[in-house]
């Protein structure tokens, strides 16, 4: 993985000593917060419905173990002793002290981390695919070109100030896991007719309010124009996008307004200008960070046998492991996602342990997910065994990745002051409810946001659940039938909301439904395309039907 | 009543005000009536909260309790973690903030 | 100390009031002007060679349009006085003097010693502009 040299770790550095004196101005009042907010932010430093937050940057998900290790700890020195991970790859603390805030952040340098840019109208941290250098249908390494976006886009002068945030993502397979097409820029790297790698560019996609999935606005970019190309769609949104009304200010919005055509013209022409002005860093940087991505030294010839006699790790295998490009290699998921757990938080002790199982069995590396698990993409099969019972003693060897218990849910209300109803119980009393069905259901991406700024992504779930408020009551509306991936698609609102025992119900019914009139080994959501919504609408609204000794809508 | 609440500057910890000074606890809460903007500006401005703002509360037999439930979870802490909350020994906390 | 007034030319500072953009195009012997956020900077190119000074300004330091447009007068070939003003505050500096501004005029004074020691605090940087700092990647190979 990459590894700063003295100019990163200088540009991390300065930061934290320009921050540390951001902060003392804040607190002796030369600063008032109204100028504070907005730089705090830039260091992913939130006011939040109990406390301080701060949303430390994991780029494109890639960890060492001792980066790993550093986030436990900084778990215990300055917070409450767990972490929590979130749809966007970073880690979220929900205690912190301000006056603290500086001394984290100078931790986190000393193990080539940062906090910067992952709050803010900036250019956010750049995800990617979980597999990244394990996945066998990948083209390339994705992450090389995320680093080459991370360098570029930090601390970049002329988009700081953004109308809104901006989020990127970077796949490198024609299976997307990254959700690509729900970012302000996805970019997928391809090969072109002749056979030479380069980028594809979607932009204008995203979730919250208005979910729109992101046009192809330009089919291929050669790879050594690509920077050049990000930097003409920002400058394009920065100049155009629109700075009068929150709700309207994402780059999604501009390229519906003004249609993806015009955008697409309007940065051709700025593309042509820029590319008079090498700004593009030198092929030979995109090969010293290539470089930092060499495959590890896998063990040539390691058996590909796996004794399944234990039903409880075959299982795991089965359902948590993905086949990688070499053989005798795997790449597994650890779900933070136990039964009636909280989704995506890890204790202390348990980040520690996933750094030391990561040193021991994967190569000193672990991979966030967006679905707000972890991997480690690189086990030796004879291996996985013993990685497997010592995950199960800490509570993080559920096999359930992509099932119904594997709930992403946001913070919501019990953390969260954007929030308008808590996700968590709702997630935690789904994932009891489901858990004996689990295996039968099979895969099933259940997605929950406490609020209309879909940070849990509801839009994108085959099962999606949006919290609302109504008159001060907590309400929940039900989605169905969004999907991430290539067929990316967003979910359809079934009907009138419901309250958090009627939402459990109302899931079960679906999910009832849906074992009912599954064909061929369909999944939930190829019934749910296959039969359309009024079906399933019929059976999740059905008057007087009596479920498990309940009435439909309580 | 009108209460006011906030957060503490350095610690970011959640206070009320107590009509004197900001408080942990909720039941502390002063009826601000219509003062509550000036006395949030200037204990703002003295750096003795940020963000404080106005809510609507009442007073009930369990103490003073904010009207939206939004507030009664900042009041407590997050009630998937009541080890966490303000009330960590009592298991039923978290039936106070519905 | 205070700062009312930060420049980084040699030359003398232009003493003719800036006038916007829609008078400029009529006074032909104007050589100041300011553009606003929704302006567009392209508009005075066909006049750079005359003008002396461009105020970019910044009604609320979080909307940064005037960042692109300083950017494209540079790379434009401007060479004249580019000042930002209005809502700027030492922690804009940076980045401002990246784009090309080469003096301010915030609204708000600028304690002095905050103000230099914001635009020493990055040694390094990753982008290139015309300001002529070599970025990492130059450094990195030359």
């Amino acid at each position: 993985m990459y590894q700063y040299d003295s100019y990163d770790q200088a540009l991390v550095d300065a930061r934290v000593a320009d921050f540390r004196d951001q902060v003392r101005r804040r607190l002796d009042g030369s600063m008032s917060e109204e100028q504070f907010r907005p730089l705090r932010l830039m260091n992913g430093l939130y006011l939040q419905l109990h406390a301080y937050m701060l949303r430390v940057a994991v780029p494109y998900g890639t960890l060492s173990s001792a980066q790993m290790r550093m986030l436990g700890d900084i778990a215990d020195k300055y917070d409450r002793g767990y972490g929590h991970f979130t749809t966007r790859q970073n880690i979220q603390y929900n205690w912190i002290k301000l006056d603290e805030a500086p001394d984290i952040l100078a931790d986190l340098a000393s193990v080539e981390m940062h906090a910067i840019q992952t709050s803010g109208n900036c250019i956010r941290n750049t995800t990617s695919d979980q597999y990244a250098g394990a996945a066998a249908d990948e083209l390339v390494d994705p992450r090389p070109y995320a680093e080459l976006i991370r360098q570029w886009s930090t601390f970049h002068p002329e988009f700081s100030y953004l109308p809104r945030k901006f989020k990127m993502a970077v796949i490198a397979s024609e299976t997307d896991r990254a959700a690509m097409r729900l970012h302000d820029i996805g970019v997928q790297i391809v090969r072109n007719a002749a056979g030479e790698l380069g980028c594809a560019f979607y932009v204008g996609g995203g979730m919250g309010r208005t979910p729109m999935i992101a046009p192809l606005i330009r089919e291929f970019v050669p790879l050594d124009q690509f920077i050049t190309y990000s930097e003409a769609c920002l400058r394009v949104y920065n100049r155009h996008g629109r700075r009068d009304n929150k709700y309207k200010a994402r780059i999604k919005i501009l390229v519906h307004e003004i249609g993806k055509e015009e955008y697409s013209r309007q940065v051709e022409e700025e593309f042509a200008h820029l590319l008079t002005q090498g700004i593009e860093p030198p092929t030979a940087e995109l090969e010293r960070i290539k470089a930092q991505f060499a495959d590890p030294a896998f063990e040539a010839g390691a058996s590909d046998a796996l004794d399944r006699s234990d039903p409880d790790f075959a299982l795991w295998i089965d359902n948590n492991c993905v086949t990688h490009k070499q053989p005798g290699y795997i790449a597994a998921t650890i779900s933070l996602k136990p039964v009636g757990g909280i989704p995506g938080d890890a204790s202390s002790d348990q980040i520690r342990l996933m750094a030391d199982l990561a040193r021991d069995y994967s190569f000193d590396e672990l991979r966030v997910t967006h679905a707000q698990n972890i991997v480690l993409p690189h086990v030796k099969k004879a291996d996985l065994y013993t990685l497997w019972q010592a995950l199960d003693v800490a509570g993080l060897g559920t096999a359930n990745l992509d099932q119904v218990g594997d709930i992403i849910a946001c913070p919501g209300l019990d953390y969260c002051s954007l929030a308008n109803a808590r996700s968590i119980p709702v997630a935690q009393k789904l994932s009891e409810r489901l858990a004996p069905k689990q295996q039968e259901i099979g895969e099933l991406k259940l997605k929950i946001s406490g609020c209309i700024n879909a940070c849990g992504h509801h839009h994108a779930g085959h099962i999606g659940i949006l919290g609302v408020d109504r008159k001060g009551v907590e309400n929940y509306q039900l989605l169905l039938g969004g999907c991430e991936g290539a067929d990316t698609s967003l979910g359809q609102i079934t009907g009138p909301g419901f309250d958090e025992d009627g939402i459990v119900g109302a899931v079960e019914r679906a999910t009832d439904y849906y074992l009912a009139q599954r064909e061929n080994g369909e999944r939930f959501l190829d019934t749910y395309r296959r039969l359309g919504m009024t079906p399933f609408k019929e059976a999740i609204y059905a008057p007087n039907s009596v479920k498990n000794g309940e009435p439909a809508n309580g | 009543m009108k209460i006011l609440t906030g957060n503490d500057l350095q610690s970011g910890a959640v206070t009320w005000w107590d009509g004197a000074t900001w408080s942990l606890h909720v039941e502390d809460s002063a009826d601000v009536g219509e003062h509550g903007e000036d006395i949030a500006a200037r204990e703002n401005a003295a750096r003795r909260v940020v963000s404080p703002y106005v809510i609507d509360a009442e007073q009930s037999p369990d103490g003073i309790r904010p009207a939206h439930i939004k507030e009664r979870i900042r009041a407590l802490g997050p009630t998937v973690r009541l080890d966490l909350s303000l009330k960590p020994a009592d298991a039923d906390a978290g039936m106070w903030v519905i | 100390m205070v700062e009312t007034h930060l420049r980084f030319r040699d030359d003398e500072p232009v003493g003719d009031p800036a006038v916007t953009v829609d008078a400029f195009g009529d006074q032909t012997n104007a050589s100041a002007v300011r553009l606003e956020p929704g302006d567009e900077a392209r508009d005075l190119l066909p006049y750079l060679e005359r003008l002396k000074l461009i105020e970019v300004n910044f009604p609320a330091y979080t909307d940064g349009r005037g960042y692109t447009s300083a950017r494209v007068l540079r790379e434009a070939g401007y060479t004249g006085e580019l000042r930002a003003v209005g809502d700027v505050l030492v922690d804009q500096l940076a980045y401002m003097r990246r784009c090309g501004f080469d003096s301010f005029a915030p609204e708000h004074p600028l304690n002095a010693a905050d103000a230099k020691a914001a635009l020493a605090r990055y040694a390094e940087v990753y982008q290139s502009t015309t300001d002529g700092r070599l970025p990492v990647w130059t450094k990195r190979h030359g």
